[in-house]
């Protein structure tokens, strides 16, 4: 009896030890930039979309790991032949966190709202081409266009493009209220956003009960935070020289993706003797892409040879077009009038690729002889003289933005580039929605630039993420910016 | 006593007056435009303006000026650009980290630096005064947020006795909030202590060469009474100045600390919004600091009058 006694404690303290070793379900995520407010709507910064999107807004359509686009508000549709007319069927019983029905008069007014005269959308240029929203019935909506647009499902994917409800739109910035699967909790400014399932959500349940973004400004005090367990996973941070102490830890792991920020040495295209092809292709020859991504980004980051992600299906690797040689670089500089070199002026905003990126072109341009003196400027001041006023000789910055290869076809973008090859080809992109068609034509697209070394193209900016080594399901790849935590879990 | 103070509360009103015009034109005058840094490199230029509209960034210099000024008379402090709320409440969540950070490494330090300032005073020249001088050395030299982070590896990452940075807030309790506070205010107080504690033993070691002290020593004080009631106390004058000092510094020079730590305090509030050219609130945070400074300098020239009875009779 005693003995039987003895085995069925055992069996009690198996049990409750098992059930203490469930898997968890808190994380807690570091992330550099505390993003100005909570609506992915109202603003570019970065860290908006990496703490709201999918995990509290979603749009129309969704933007997949792979870049790929999948339905999410709308669960199927249909295109007219002629490419103009775009019919959602929406998803039924889809509540938004404060309880209220997500129907097809929420998407006309989210539409109808981003490209109206007064709207304050970052990327109102992806509704451009939006025509008219109707509501057809409560789950169907028709988009019409003013002309067909290839990319319009996959900018419906956009953190700017979720879709929001009339009643809680103002809102938002502080009290976000959206249809994803986990609702707004708290934000403590300055520290961290702490978001909680939501047991509402139409989809399949996520793992997690409860995700807190907690704001860490430093790499040198993130490493820590790491160690000491206090913080679990690093989605995307630059750690620079403090990564080698993580990667020799077998209690994280470290997943080298990619982004989708093209990094790059701008040039201004209309300045003398930088509106000379030569003296662009001089400079080409003269950048050693290897010793930069060492140099700059700690040897990671694939080398580009034209503005397009490598991560992209429709990536043709152009690096070949002007390979580092700097004898050829001086001859060029020397057929363009300038066998003595020149000076020039480099402006570089305060971010690490760009500072100790610029460090290394000036001295490779130096071995040619253009004399690039460096100008260290903040962001806002970036931002007039350089993208604004046009201002500047050269500058290197990364363009973060997916698939943004059309900027090249802007009117008085801060390349001043206009060639109107260029600009053909991405008219009839934007035309186009067959697949093949449109890779080909991207094709096109990249080797126009390369061939013009519109601007000196470096590498796509690595997307460096540390996580516990039990958690799972993070994304390896940034194909937009987002910390989709649908799928994470934690194992054992 | 009252015409002294009046006279250092005028001159104060007139600072605040002339802060108030020089922080507004010369933030004015830095480059870059809030509307555009919020939607960033591929918002359109209507986007961007319309923007500016609602943030009230359209109207003119001398305008907002004055719609700032007469706020801050009714103690409104406007609406930051970048977070849209009312600057005042940013500023207070942010005081609510700063303020007892400041109050808790200005204890600590003068905790430490008095005694250690006194005891060298004490035994000038023998080796206890080489020592403590040379740790005081050693306090100033050290950077602090390399003091920091050895802090944070020893009682974070290794003894875990302590979070590795962060503030969960007072709503979470005052011990989980306060143990987020200890290795900051630590890692301040040191070089604040080291510095003390070279001006109090200097100070010291002047009054100690003064008549009275061997008057007092002649009488048959003991060397305790000697030190602490007669001798430190007319050497409290350089120390005070220096701890108000310390105070003002301690309230938003922190930004390195508040970065190690990752701690929402004034200091990266102002880091931030200038970054942002979130002004508004940079002005309104610089204005209050500019307040405090005074308040505290006022208190400092109170408490000198509390220790030099000289001060008190002079009008």
């Amino acid at each position: 009896m005693k003995i039987r006694k003895s085995v069925l404690a055992a069996a009690l303290v198996v049990l409750v030890s098992n059930a203490a070793y469930a898997a968890r379900t808190d994380l807690v995520l570091g992330i550099p930039l505390e993003p100005p407010n909570l609506d992915p709507t109202a603003g570019a910064a970065a860290a908006i979309d990496e703490v709201l999107y999918a995990n509290v807004f979603e749009g129309l359509t969704r933007i997949g790991a792979r870049g790929e686009v999948l339905p999410a508000l709308a669960e199927s549709w249909t295109v007219s032949d002629d490419g103009k007319v775009y019919t959602f069927k929406l998803r039924t019983s889809v509540k938004y966190h404060d309880g209220t029905d997500f129907n097809a008069d929420d998407v006309k007014f989210s539409l109808d709202r981003a490209r109206a005269d007064n709207s304050t959308n970052a990327q109102k240029g992806l509704f451009a081409a939006i025509d008219t929203v109707e509501v057809v019935d409560s789950a169907t909506v028709k988009v019409t266009l003013k002309n067909p647009q290839g990319s319009f499902l996959y900018n419906m994917g956009w953190g700017d493009a979720v879709i929001v409800a009339p009643e809680s739109a103002e809102t938002n910035k502080d009290n976000p209220v959206g249809t994803g699967p986990f609702k707004f909790g708290s934000w403590a400014k300055g520290s961290s956003i702490t978001l909680v399932k939501a047991d509402s959500y139409w989809g399949d349940p996520v793992a997690l009960d409860k995700v807190e973004f907690r704001i860490i400004p430093d790499a040198a005090a993130a490493v820590p935070a790491l160690l000491s367990g206090d913080v679990q996973a690093l989605p995307n941070f630059q750690l620079g020289d403090a990564l080698p102490q993580v990667q020799s830890d077998p209690r994280f792991k470290v997943v080298i993706g990619s982004t989708e920020g093209e990094t790059v040495l701008a040039t201004n295209n209309k300045k003398p003797p930088f509106d000379n092809l030569k003296v662009r292709q001089a400079i080409a020859h003269a950048i050693d892409r290897k010793a930069i991504i060492d140099g700059a980004s700690g040897g990671y980051g694939v080398p580009i040879g034209s503005h397009f992600s490598p991560a992209n299906a429709a990536y043709v690797d152009l690096t070949g077009t002007y390979p580092y040689d700097p004898a050829k670089a001086k001859a060029l500089l020397a057929e363009a009038g300038f066998p003595d070199g020149f000076k020039t002026t480099l402006k570089l905003p305060p971010v690490g690729y760009a500072r100790d990126g610029g460090q290394i072109i000036a001295s490779e341009l130096r071995d040619i002889g253009i004399d690039a003196e460096i100008i260290p400027v903040e962001w806002a001041d970036w931002l007039k003289q350089v993208f604004t006023e046009k201002d500047y000789d050269l500058s290197i910055v990364s363009h973060t933005e997916p698939n943004d290869i059309d900027i090249y076809a802007r009117k008085d973008y801060y390349f001043n580039y206009d060639n109107p090859a260029f600009h053909k080809v991405i008219e009839e992109l934007n035309l186009t929605s067959d697949e093949a068609k449109r890779t080909e034509l991207y094709g096109q697209a990249q080797k126009i630039l390369a061939d013009d070394a519109v601007n000196g193209f470096l590498f796509e900016l690595p997307k460096i993420g540390i996580w516990d080594a039990k958690v799972e399901g993070l994304w390896e790849n940034a194909p937009i910016q987002a910390t989709d935590l649908t799928k994470v879990k934690w194992v054992d | 006593m009252t015409a002294y103070l009046l006279k250092r509360a005028a001159a104060g009103l007139l600072t605040l007056v002339v802060a108030s015009a020089v922080v507004f034109s010369v933030l004015e005058i830095l480059p870059g435009d809030a509307a555009r840094l919020m939607l960033g490199f591929n918002a359109t230029e209507d986007a961007v303006q319309a923007l500016r509209v609602q943030m009230g960034l359209d109207q003119g210099f001398l305008v907002r000026y004055f719609h700032w000024t007469g706020g801050l008379l009714s103690l409104d402090f406007g609406r930051s650009y970048t977070y849209s709320v009312p600057v005042i409440d940013l500023v207070a969540e942010r005081a609510a980290v700063s303020l007892p950070l400041a109050l808790i490494s200005l204890a600590l330090s003068t905790a430490i630096a008095l005694p250690v300032g006194v005891f060298a005073a004490a035994r000038r020249g023998r080796p206890a005064d080489t020592l403590a001088m040379a740790a005081s050395q050693f306090g100033v030299a050290v950077p602090n947020f390399w003091f920091a982070l050895l802090l944070v590896y020893v009682f974070a990452v290794w003894l875990r006795l302590v979070p590795a940075g962060g503030f969960p807030g007072w709503s979470a309790g005052a011990w989980p909030a306060l143990k987020a506070l200890i290795l900051p205010a630590i890692a301040l107080a040191l070089p604040q202590a080291a510095i003390l504690a070279r001006v109090t033993r200097s100070a010291l070691l002047d009054v100690l060469g003064e008549d009275f002290i061997r008057t007092a020593r002649a009488k048959g004080l003991p060397q305790r009474a000697v030190l602490w009631r007669h001798a430190l106390r007319n050497a409290m004058l350089p120390v005070l100045t220096i701890l108000g000092l310390q105070f003002a510094f301690l309230l938003a020079g922190t930004v390195i600390i508040e970065n190690v730590f990752y701690l929402p305090g004034l200091g990266r509030l102002v880091f931030q919004a200038i970054n942002q050219r979130d002004l508004i609130v940079v002005e309104s945070v610089v204005m209050l600091l500019v307040a405090t400074v005074i308040v505290v300098n006022l208190l400092v020239d109170v408490s000198y009058a509390l220790v030099d009875p000289r001060l008190r009779t002079r009008t």
